[in-house]
């Protein structure tokens, strides 16, 4: 029942399978048993079976709000919740409770869904791996499945392997099957990537179609709620819910489409794929690219055209990315003073000194180092020579982007990371800017120019890890991008981890072990 | 690839915390996913012929050392200047390194022509900002707000005394490890 997805435990609900109430139980035993992951930083358990109760007799007098009434998700820990503690994973907040809900929260819960807890993350979303928070890293639960142990001879407990960030917490969730579905936030590409090492679709939607009141900004200009979920189809019923504009969010534009189910019978064959050959970066592994290649003949098999493209600034746009986004952190960061919310130093000599003392408690290095280099791109003697140039970088990748989609290509074709996820060990021998800079590097262009993009699982690695491709498409067309990503995933069999002891508690260890034996693929 | 070995210690103690931990097997999603599709998925490894429109080798290098500017220069009183900006401090020898890869890193970019290109500041700048009417549609919600500070006074926010400039480095550094959590 946990491994369904949003469209079939919604079918179960309405006819009566499973109550709401039960379904929210078995997560909530779930999340207490993969609690060794570090997905969730709070679990919210009585609001959810409060309100999975309502759904209940909601779902009884056969009127449920809609198909996510009863669903338990998962939200990451950087949108705001009314009564419930929001910390964006750093010292900062983390006893801060708001007195609101995000639009996108808020959307949910009025459609019924089933709030299970905040989740974990890289500390104000700065970082590639979930492993810079203040609530400790968060470990892939593909390192605790059978094609890695029984591939690699890796113990998990000590060679567990990162979920990729930020949003890592959100993905575990959904790939652990702790939630239906989870919310990220996306602006280098912190809902794609690990969305792509956790083996779940992941959605970064057009910049404006989707509110981001409530939203902790990390760079106002590119930040988006991201949606993950086990399914393209399921990934299009929360976008339908979630889109639109929003009077709280000046930059949020009308839905160009009621998104709801996607086509069953979606043609192919009239679909031109762009594969922009600037995606094969140093570094590419040689298994993600055999899968690049091994879908790119699926689709010309199938009849659709595809063809090489150029992006001819690619390269040059995740420096780009690193400068805009210190800068608008540097802006960003200035709310936390320790005045009006938040954590607040003891010292008290100054207001200045109360400031400073108050940043240095609650930030983490990462937070503090982008503050400082975006403040010296600011400067009044650097601010033409880093951050305009980077300004003007960007539109030339935004319009590497417009011309190519405006040649004729539907989407575009590529890697969603350099390789499948690293081991935690290994990870943390580089800096966070460097890992940070290797991770973003087929992710963030399309932030820079507001385009949707989503990265669907293919297949597993030779150690047993999920691998993912990304499709990108032009400014608001989501709705195709789903299409064609649900094309692909009805093709490539991607396995999706499952809970055997779904039915029932305190199973034999013996068996467990058999089972999981005997159903590895 | 990182090849991994097992050690026997190691294995003994992963297998005590195994048994208490769910184990985690797969299925197969998709309708339209025959035997042959779910071998090829867990099988990357099968012998492909490779796609020509995805290029065999990469396409580009990183930009090298020679082809930038040299190095921008961090003099001490830079330092203490960005301190002050931005209220946060440097910490340790660290974190001035790190700063000077970022700017290193960002110097990339001057490898870029960008004569004539005009800068963007935001994907949306074709479209016209949306405007509601000028009205009250919410907000008198002070009680709320006022939950939310650490110092509050009636109905203000309590702040230390004010137009004092930050302490001098040392001192700073001094006050700052006195505060550390």
């Amino acid at each position: 029942m946990l491994s369904l997805t949003i469209r079939e435990v919604s079918l179960a609900l309405r006819e009566g399978r499973i109550s709401a109430t039960e379904l929210c139980r078995r997560c909530l035993n779930r999340i207490r048993r993969t609690q060794h992951l570090n997905a969730y930083i709070s679990v919210t358990e009585e609001l959810a079976l409060r309100q999975a109760q309502e759904a209940d007799s909601r779902l009884l007098q056969g009127a449920p709000k809609g198909p996510l009434d009863g669903i338990p998700f998962a939200v990451k820990d950087n949108f705001c919740t009314e009564s419930v503690r929001t910390t964006c994973a750093s010292r900062m907040l983390k006893d801060y409770t708001p007195p609101f809900n995000a639009t996108v929260v808020q959307k949910l819960l009025d459609q019924g869904a089933v709030l299970m807890g905040k989740t974990n993350m890289d500390e104000f979303a700065m970082g590639a791996g979930s492993t810079d928070g203040a609530f400790g890293p968060v470990r892939n639960p593909w390192s605790y499945a059978a094609p890695y142990r029984d591939r690699t001879g890796a113990d998990p407990d000590s060679d567990w392997v990162i979920t990729g960030g930020s949003s890592g917490g959100s993905a575990a969730a959904v790939a652990s099957l702790t939630s239906y579905l989870a919310l990220g936030s996306d602006t280098g590409g912190s809902t794609r990537n690990p969305g792509a090492l956790c083996g779940v679709v992941a959605l970064k939607p057009s910049y404006g179609l989707v509110s981001r009141h409530g939203l902790i900004p990390l760079v106002n200009s590119m930040d988006v709620p991201g949606i993950i979920t086990r399914s393209a189809s399921d990934a299009a019923i929360v976008l339908g819910v979630l889109q639109g504009r929003d009077v709280r969010d000046s930059t949020t534009v009308p839905s160009p489409s009621s998104l709801t189910e996607l086509p069953e019978d979606f043609d192919i064959k009239n679909i031109c794929v762009g594969i922009p050959k600037e995606y094969h970066a140093p570094g590419l592994s040689q298994e993600t690219l055999a899968q690049w290649s091994r879908v790119a003949d699926m689709f010309e098999r199938a009849g659709a055209r595809v063809e090489q493209v150029s992006l001819p600034h690619t390269q040059h746009s995740i420096v780009c990315y690193h400068v805009l986004c210190h800068a608008e952190v540097a802006s960003n960061m200035a709310r936390f003073d320790g005045l009006q919310y938040g954590h607040r130093s003891e010292v008290d000599s100054s207001t200045e000194a109360m400031y400073a003392s108050t940043r240095h408690e609650g930030f983490n290095d990462v937070v503090r180092g982008r503050i400082l280099s975006g403040n010296y791109f600011l400067l009044k003697q650097n601010y033409q020579h880093y951050f305009v140039k980077a300004q003007q970088v960007r539109r030339l990748i935004a319009d590497d982007f417009r011309h190519v989609f405006e040649s004729g290509v539907d989407v575009l074709l590529t890697p969603t990371t350099l390789a499948d996820a690293s081991r935690y060990s290994d990870f943390m021998q580089e800096d966070n800017r460097t890992r940070s800079a290797q991770e973003d590097i087929f992710t963030q262009p399309v932030n820079m120019a507001g385009l949707p993009a989503v990265s669907v699982p293919t297949s597993l690695s030779s150690r047993g890890l999920p691998i993912g491709l990304q499709l990108i498409g032009p400014a608001l067309q989501d709705r195709k991008l789903l299409s064609v990503t649900q094309w692909i995933e009805q093709r490539v069999g991607f396995p999706t981890i499952s809970d055997h002891g779904d039915d029932s508690e305190g199973r034999g260890d013996t068996e467990v072990t058999k089972r999981e034996h005997s159903s590895s693929v | 690839m990182i090849v991994f070995s097992l050690t026997s210690a190691r294995q003994s103690l992963g297998v005590s915390l195994k048994l208490m931990r769910p184990s985690l097997r797969l299925r197969i999603r998709g309708h339209f996913c025959p035997e042959s599709h779910v071998r090829e998925a867990t099988r990357p490894y099968s012998s492909h012929t490779h796609n020509p429109k995805v290029p065999k080798a990469a396409t580009w290098e990183p930009v090298l050392e020679d082809q930038l500017p040299p190095p921008a220069k961090i003099p001490a009183d830079l330092v203490d200047k960005l301190e002050r900006l931005a209220l946060v401090d440097f910490r340790t020898k660290q974190g001035l390194v790190c700063l000077e890869r970022a700017i290193r890193f960002a110097d990339q970019l001057h490898v870029v022509d960008t004569d004539g290109v005009e800068p963007m500041d935001s994907v949306l700048e074709d479209r016209v900002l949306y405007l509601r009417d000028d009205a009250v549609v919410e907000g008198d919600c002070a009680e709320e707000l006022l939950q939310l500070p650490k110092s509050t006074v009636e109905e203000y926010f309590v702040a230390p005394p004010g137009n004092i400039p930050l302490p001098k480095r040392e001192e700073r550094t001094a006050m700052l490890k006195h505060s550390e959590l």
